[in-house]
């Protein structure tokens, strides 16, 4: 039987404001029926842009080359789409291939009812009653396992939770039943239990309806959970494509061995944690001996922090009861999913939100009910590095002047050219050339500009750093290097650090102690080695369990452990 | 893998061409097709405006309260002739002359309405903006209660307020600016005050919180600075609406006496009368006058905001397989140690 797509040496060309860019060049792939061929790369390598070709959705700015020939299901006929005219693509798009969204909330239309907007679909290709199109809609929506899909396909988006609501884009992409379904980054808006699920969901597609799937990601989990074949694409081109057994016990490509590599894994980095461990244990014992104790940087007690409500509306309780304490030289792991209020405890600590009940101590200060202009000496002692590189350095300041904020605000220098020397010491110090220090947040690369935000995080020699999410908007070989770098800075300055994450694996790497948390609680605290090897609590063993791993063979036999976990009554607090 | 080897040199060049960078001129550079010639119109058009403005006493015949010169009065409504290309209009001044100096009042009061509102509306809206609270509320509504009413009343009112009657060069200018400034506050209080609570959520404002900048440096040194990115548009939209505003007050009235300058508005007016007797002349320029320098200075205005939306700006379209791939952000453009302590030494 034909390929249910054939490309062959497609290439495409953007204009934009500095000339032609190439994003795709001479790529070929097929993907057979019923199977799932899995496109990864690192952002910028042209996966996207290619799934995108396969619909005709590219911009009008975008220049195509070679051939993307489709067949439908029946395999009766069959058509190029880099040459169809709009008519003939609108006809091709739901009936022989159709998408999924990265973003669920957004692909959604928050004014129409869910049954209305997958009926639309189904009444733009065939003539049917809207009664007829909805019982449709009924029906699709009962097989990707919405529960009570006669009551539901009456709901708007916002009712729907974001793991169903990707079902049902799965869902309205399913219903003319196309031979090839285009998922782009179909889990990476979705926290690790959700995705979990709708991998699950889509291997079924497979399985049961026989539709072949595109899987864009970058996650090499997923691949590895989900994918027949594998092809890896860089710069524009595949690498290597190969089937996903092969691929991840014998990757042939050294980009592949390298993006294979850089995948944090649990365990890997226990090694140096215990050595870090003893050599802390160690310095406290010495330090002890000669009289001394160390205070902890930060201490939390029964701490509660509440959102206001509206009027007459009770407020939302982020966090809820939590106690920890980080001592001095500590890297604490903050993990959880979104909404956990992880994010919420480290804007706590810097003074960002204010706690609203219990006690949290920063650096000996009561957290509860502080004056800023108090705790504004203190905050010389605290770097944070935030989630986005991109959007946390000021667009018109040099990345020197923004290394230099923090020296000039606490006197340490009287301008930014007066703190040149010490910002070029702080930018070699990250492994930056001091040169960069004259470029603006725009020309550096995501990598390079998370590494100007931990020079500007260190500028004070801080005795504690939060982290938030430092590296979740950098690629995975890029992430691995920040990571390595936070390991050789907190080793160099010792500062304690609360590092947080919703990725298990790259707190792992860093952290002396994991805390999980879970609705504003921490259900679980304690080394790496206790968490994650010997987890007590069901959430965290149903957390790790969701978390794909980079090698099929042993993410087939963990996918049946997950669904013991879930199907055992009284485990899934979901 | 070559991740570590790229040398130094081949990084992407630190700054552009300083001529490159300068507002207009990047813009003008980055259009193509119709976006560009509906800005080179509006820049000849305005260039024009400004350059008649800024040698109308060298180009105009006469002065513009002129009324005769050595070989006599001009007389009331002459037609075009060699004395007076564009006639001569019922009070007897040179038309000509009139339309090249009312050039030069509507560039004074362009420029004093909109630095004065920028000035005024730049500081509230940041202000009200950041601080939130109950400044903002107040703000909030006096500037809505200002759109409320029409504002051409508002700018008639103030007229009245401020000159009294009496009017100079210079108290005609500063009146018909400030009653122009009242009126586009509220437009750049607004715009500035919403951008100023989008910037207020940005990480590197809550970044320069954590570092505990004080509240004036936040406002004047990270939120000011990317919060007037879209000024230069309303900036010339504004210039083209003062004009006529301008035009307006001269038309009803309120405007600057003929002995004091040159107003097209005021011409307008006074060539009512004219026109039902077939004086084509008295009217014509003056308006033409106001319709040229509104359409240039609007014409650049919109392909500017165009041009500043990626999403709009049109570009040339490229040939199949052209450009170079771009390096994806693997750290590829990172140099190694070794580089850098050689570039560092």
């Amino acid at each position: 039987m034909k390929p249910v797509v054939e490309i062959t040496d497609l290439s495409i060309s953007f204009a934009t404001d500095g000339g032609a860019v190439k994003a795709v060049d001479g790529v070929s792939l097929t993907v057979n029926r019923g199977e799932v061929l899995a496109i990864v790369g690192e952002s910028g390598s042209g996966k996207t842009v290619t799934a995108k070709t396969i619909l005709g959705l590219l911009p009008d700015t975008a220049t195509t080359g070679g051939a993307v020939v489709l067949t439908n299901r029946a395999g009766t006929g069959e058509s190029d789409v880099v040459t169809l005219s709009k008519k003939e693509l609108r006809e091709v798009r739901g009936t022989d291939v159709s998408m999924v969204f990265q973003e669920p909330s957004t692909a959604l239309n928050p004014v129409y009812t869910v049954g209305w907007q997958i009926a639309e679909g189904i009444r733009a290709h065939r003539k049917l009653s809207r009664a007829e199109a909805k019982r449709e809609a009924i029906e699709i929506l009962r097989k990707v396992g919405i529960p009570d899909p006669e009551v539901r396909v009456n709901y708007y988006p916002h009712q729907f939770s974001g793991g169903q609501k990707q079902r049902v884009v799965i869902a309205s992409a399913l219903v003319l039943n196309p031979g090839l379904i285009v998922a782009d980054e179909p889990t990476t808006a979705l926290d690790v239990t959700v995705q979990a699920e709708i991998l699950e969901l889509l291997r079924r597609l497979r399985d049961e309806f026989g539709t072949a799937i595109v899987l864009i990601t970058h996650n090499m989990g997923v691949v590895a959970d989900l994918a027949d074949r594998v092809a890896v694409m860089y710069q524009g081109k595949v690498v290597e494509e190969a089937d996903a057994k092969t691929l991840f016990a014998n990757p042939q490509a050294p980009y592949t061995k390298q993006l294979l590599d850089a995948v944090p894994r649990i365990g890997q980095g226990r090694i140096q944690t215990t050595e870090r461990l003893a050599l802390r244990d160690a310095g406290i014992a010495s330090r002890a001996a000669e009289g001394r104790t160390d205070k902890p940087v930060v201490v939390a007690e029964n701490l509660v922090i509440e959102y206001p409500g509206r009027l007459g509306q009770k407020g939302f309780r982020a966090v809820d009861d939590v106690s920890f304490r980080i001592q001095p030289g500590e890297v604490l792991g903050l993990v959880g999913e979104s909404g956990s209020g992880k994010t919420t405890i480290g804007r706590a600590i810097g003074g960002l939100t204010r706690a609203t009940g219990g006690s949290l101590r920063v650096l000996d200060f009561e957290m509860v009910g502080f004056s800023e202009r108090k705790f504004k000496p203190l905050r010389a002692d605290i770097g944070f590095v935030f989630q986005d590189p991109a959007a946390s350095f000021n667009p018109l300041l040099t990345i020197a002047d923004a290394v230099a904020e923090p020296l000039v605000i606490h006197g340490r220098a009287s301008s930014p050219a007066d703190a040149r020397k010490r910002v070029d010491e702080l930018l070699e110090a990250v492994q930056l050339p001091k040169s960069y220090g004259d470029r603006f947040p725009h020309e550096l690369s995501g990598g390079q500009r998370q590494r100007a935000s931990l020079a500007r995080g260190l500028a004070l020699e801080p005795k504690l750093l939060i982290a938030d999410e430092p590296t979740s908007a950098l690629d995975v070989s890029v992430q691995a290097r920040v990571l390595e770098l936070f390991a050789e800075l907190q080793a160099e300055f010792g500062f304690a650090a609360l590092f947080i994450s919703h990725d298990l694996a790259v707190v792992d790497l860093l952290a002396d102690r994991i805390a999980v948390l879970y609705h504003g609680k921490l259900v679980e605290e304690g080394t790496g080695a206790d968490v994650l090897d010997h987890p007590k609590d069901p959430y965290t063993r149903r957390l790790l369990a969701s978390l794909p791993v980079p090698d099929p063979v042993e993410q087939a036999a963990r996918r049946t452990v997950l669904a013991e976990l879930q199907s055992s009554p009284g485990d899934n607090p979901a | 893998m070559s991740a570590d080897t790229a040398p130094l040199s081949s990084l992407p060049p630190v700054k552009g061409n300083f001529l490159g960078r300068l507002p207009v001129l990047k813009q003008l550079r980055q259009s193509v097709g119709l976006q560009r010639g509906m800005l080179v119109t509006g820049l000849v058009i305005t260039a024009l405006f400004l350059l008649v403005a800024l040698f109308a006493p060298v180009i105009a015949p006469y002065g513009f309260a002129q009324l005769r010169d050595d070989s006599g009065a001009f007389g009331a409504q002459q037609p075009p002739s060699a004395q007076h290309i564009m006639g001569t209009t019922v009070g007897g001044y040179d038309v000509f002359s009139r339309v090249i100096w009312g050039a030069q009042t509507a560039v004074m009061v362009i420029v004093f309405a909109v630095v004065f509102s920028i000035i005024a509306g730049i500081l509230l809206g940041l202000v009200s903006g950041y601080l939130g609270g109950w400044l903002d509320r107040v703000l909030v509504v006096i500037g809505d209660a200002i759109y409320a009413f029409p504002s051409l009343l508002l700018a008639i009112v103030l007229s009245i307020v401020i000159s009294g009657g009496q009017s100079n060069l210079w108290g005609g200018i500063i009146a018909a600016a400030l009653s122009i400034t009242v009126v586009f506050i509220p437009q750049y209080y607004r715009v500035i005050r919403a951008e100023t609570i989008r910037i207020k959520a940005e990480p590197y404002v809550e970044s320069a919180k954590m570092l505990g900048a004080s509240t004036s440096r936040i406002m004047f040194r990270h939120v000011l600075r990317n919060a007037t990115r879209t000024l230069p548009i309303i900036f010339t939209l504004n210039s083209s609406e003062a004009i006529l505003t301008l035009a307006g007050l001269g038309f009803l009235g309120f405007g600057i006496e003929p002995t004091a300058a040159a107003e097209w508005g005021y011409d307008l007016n006074k060539a009512l009368s004219d026109v039902t007797s077939g004086i084509w002349w008295t009217a014509l320029f003056p308006g033409l006058a106001i319709v040229l320098s509104v359409l240039g200075i609007t014409l650049v205005g919109e392909s500017l905001n165009d041009l500043a939306d990626p999403r709009l700006r049109g570009r040339k379209r490229v040939k199949v397989k052209s450009g170079a791939v771009s390096e994806t952000s693997v750290d590829r453009t990172l140099p190694s140690d070794e580089d850098i302590l050689e570039e560092n030494a």
